[in-house]
């Protein structure tokens, strides 16, 4: 069966065909049910469509056929010979542009779609901007409707320089363009007959071929998510921490240090129901038992005693994606959730504000709903933080509406500051 | 505690992933509120969640309990199977009836339909009384499209209504479990699983299923191109034949809108081969309460239902 899991998150703009592709990525990689493809043919005949609409198995809502849009994320599953594929298929439109965020988030390949008509627009740029903050270690750019332009290389290298251009200011290092057409399938599953100036492999084949390095080996980290102690006749005096793996290897005998208090200790051993562990790799949801008996609660964050350590601050400057319909202002404050803790958190200073038409950070003091921005903000109790940049968890955070218990905003440590 | 022999860390398949991922959940979720439960039908999804919660909180107990929303129109096998698995795993058992529901006058039985619809009324009447205020669900997003756009923390209202269009960002592996007085969050930690995922993991895990899940003989007749078993609820009528045919179930619900199929499947890794070659999806196969419209699943979970 096949090993890997490769998660990807595609993010087009309104009628680039995003659900036509993924339609057709599903379909000619067999990972539609007969059943399902007759009741897209039946739902695209009573629409009046010709043909199937294979952007109706993705969009499930009565909202989103109606009106013929992506509304929110749609998870979809399938696997080839070769890896299992969890792909989220994000909205287009700027209104829903949090649900993009929601998708990229997890996701180690973003598919962000160009219409080869349209070439590159604000809101693609919007989207290279989302997947270069949230750091998706791999970005394809699919020109779609290849179709529409004759099939002409030059149409698609120009596009891929406008492309170039605006990653190279969003700090987006690398990218992989590949031309398509998913209307007719050209280039997604099988490679394209239509363009033979296009040597490069089809887009499920460079998926396929993705190596998902994990992150340079960081001290492990290790949000404790509850105290096991389960005091019954097998187990009387078991004290064990239960949490997942966050970033690097955590290995028994490791020395690490309990943050935010400072007290020090050593990892006596790793458990889990199947048996015990020498080391855990990250993403491994274990039980650690330390050396010493100290005082360790939920909210706690254990780490590898060696540098680079996290730091305990009450201040941060930050990246933030701000997702609610009112403004962010300075004085406003948020419960901020950071790894397994919540604290009081109040925002200091609302500094920058990326304009996605020149990508350049202009000096604001307030963030509109999916502005991307720099602001300043102070805990009420001290946090164990990393650089977004060093560790995608610990350096993560949501500020949370704390009458209603909306998320509103996903932030990203820029820089611990004192 | 007893040490087994320990394994490389290299040895990762994607079902240990989707294992972590949902036992991080589950962790979460016994963090973040007080008074969880976890529903539990006898199904295979609901068994597989149960199992995966014995593994979170181990050496531990389940620190929750467990809720039926039991119909009344049920297999045999499935509530034998129910009660002896959780007093098995020492878990304490909550029971909603729909009929319950029917006698106290709070849902009104349509004659020949089935019992499905009225479930929301006794989960959402159960979840008040007794002020659970997360619900976690075996749902995958893989089996149905209105599901497909659920999130893994998901907010229901005082009504218990879901709103598809207004959900919350969910980033990373943040699970934000505030809610307000008298709403509560519907959790579903398996989400990202598929049946072939679910199938794989009860094969490796070894986890026991309800025999129905397995071929076997049953008497069953057509009706609306499924199969449907011959039950106190579900004679067949004119024009509609009875045969003994070799059967298994792929989903178990309701006895009244849950079909058959045909099937010599009689080992889990039977069944496994017979799910990855599947050309019909699982509810399509055996769901009639999905089969009324475009939308059925949609409107069905605005309401409230699983």
């Amino acid at each position: 069966m096949p090993g890997q899991l490769l998660r990807v998150v595609t993010a087009g703009s309104v009628d680039d065909g995003k659900s036509t592709l993924v339609g057709r990525l599903l379909h000619d990689a067999k990972a539609v049910l007969a059943d399902q493809l007759t009741a897209v043919e039946a739902a695209s005949e009573r629409r009046g469509y010709d043909g199937a609409d294979l952007a109706l198995l993705v969009d499930g809502l009565r909202a989103e056929r109606e009106q013929g849009i992506t509304i929110d994320v749609a998870y979809r599953y399938f696997a080839t010979a070769n890896r299992t594929f969890v792909l989220a298929d994000t909205p287009g439109h700027v209104q829903y542009t949090r649900n993009t965020v929601t998708g990229a988030s997890t996701a180690d390949v973003a598919v962000i779609l160009v219409d080869a008509r349209n070439g590159v627009l604000d809101q693609t740029k919007r989207h290279a901007a989302v997947a270069a903050l949230l750091r998706v270690e791999h970005v394809v750019l699919a020109v779609n409707k290849m179709d529409l332009v004759d099939y002409a290389e030059p149409v698609f290298d120009s596009i891929v320089g406008d492309f170039a251009a605006a990653a190279a200011s969003l700090g987006l290092d690398t990218f992989t363009p590949i031309p398509v057409a998913a209307l007719g399938g050209d280039n997604v599953v099988e490679r394209s007959a239509r363009m033979s100036w296009y040597a490069g492999p089809s887009l499920l084949e460079h998926l396929e071929g993705i190596e998902s390095s994990q992150a340079a080996e960081v001290p492990a980290r290790f949000p404790v998510q509850m105290v096991v102690r389960p005091r019954t006749a097998e187990h009387p005096d078991y004290r064990g921490y239960a949490g997942r793996v966050e970033a690097g290897t955590l290995r028994a005998g490791d020395p690490v240090v309990v943050l935010p208090s400072g007290r020090t200790s050593a990892v006596a051993g790793i458990d889990t129901p199947d048996g015990s562990l020498d080391a855990a790799a990250p993403g491994r949801s274990v039980v650690v038992r330390l050396t010493d008996d100290i005082d360790i609660a939920r909210g706690d964050l254990l780490a590898v005693d060696r540098d680079p350590r996290p730091s305990v601050v009450r201040s941060v400057t930050a990246t933030v994606c701000w997702l609610a319909e009112r403004p962010l202002r300075a004085g406003d404050r948020f419960a901020l959730r950071h790894a397994t803790r919540d604290v009081p958190a109040v925002v200091d200073e609302v500094e920058t504000r990326l304009d996605v038409t020149t990508l350049k950070h202009d000096q604001t003091d307030e963030l509109q709903l999916n502005d991307i921005g720099a602001i300043h903000l102070r805990t009420a109790e001290p946090l164990p933080i990393d650089p977004y940049s060093l560790n995608r968890s610990t350096g993560a955070f949501l500020l949370v509406d704390e009458d209603g218990g909306a998320t509103v905003a996903a932030g990203m440590v820029a820089a611990p500051s004192e | 505690m007893t040490a087994v022999a320990t394994r490389p860390v290299a040895t990762r398949s994607w079902l240990s992933d989707l294992e972590d991922e949902a036992i991080h959940i589950l962790r979460e979720v016994a963090g973040q509120f007080e008074r969880p439960v976890l529903l539990f039908s006898g199904g295979k999804d609901s068994i597989v969640m149960l199992h995966l919660a014995t593994k979170a909180f181990w050496p531990g107990r389940v620190p929750f309990p467990v809720m039926h929303v039991d119909t009344g129109h049920n297999f045999d096998e499935v509530i034998e199977f129910r009660d002896r698995h959780v007093a098995r795993l020492g878990v304490k058992l909550v029971v909603a009836s729909v009929q319950d529901s029917i006698d106290r006058g709070r849902v009104r039985e349509t004659p020949g339909q089935p019992r499905n619809p009225l479930q929301t009324v006794t989960l959402l009447d159960a979840i008040n009384e007794h002020r659970f205020d997360a619900v976690l669900g075996g749902a995958r997003r893989d089996e149905e499209k209105a599901r497909a756009k659920e999130r893994i923390f998901s907010v229901r209202d005082d009504f218990g209504q879901w709103d598809p269009r207004n959900q919350r960002p969910e980033l990373w592996d943040l699970y934000n479990g505030r809610h307000r007085r008298g709403e509560h969050v519907r959790v579903f930690p398996i989400s990202n699983w598929t049946e072939l995922d679910v199938w794989a993991y009860i094969e490796r895990e070894g986890i026991e299923v309800p025999s129905i899940y397995y071929a076997h003989e049953r008497p069953v007749f057509q009706r609306d191109g499924m199969l449907l078993a011959v039950t106190p609820w579900t004679q067949a009528g004119e024009g509609e034949p009875v045969t003994t045919e070799s059967v298994r179930y792929r989903t178990v619900g309701d006895a009244t809108c849950t079909g058959a199929i045909r099937s010599i499947a009689t080992t889990v890794a039977d069944v496994v081969v017979e799910t990855a070659a599947a050309t019909i999806s699982e509810r399509g196969a055996t769901r009639a309460d999905d089969r009324a419209s475009e939308a059925a699943m949609e409107d069905r979970k605005r309401k409230g239902y699983f």
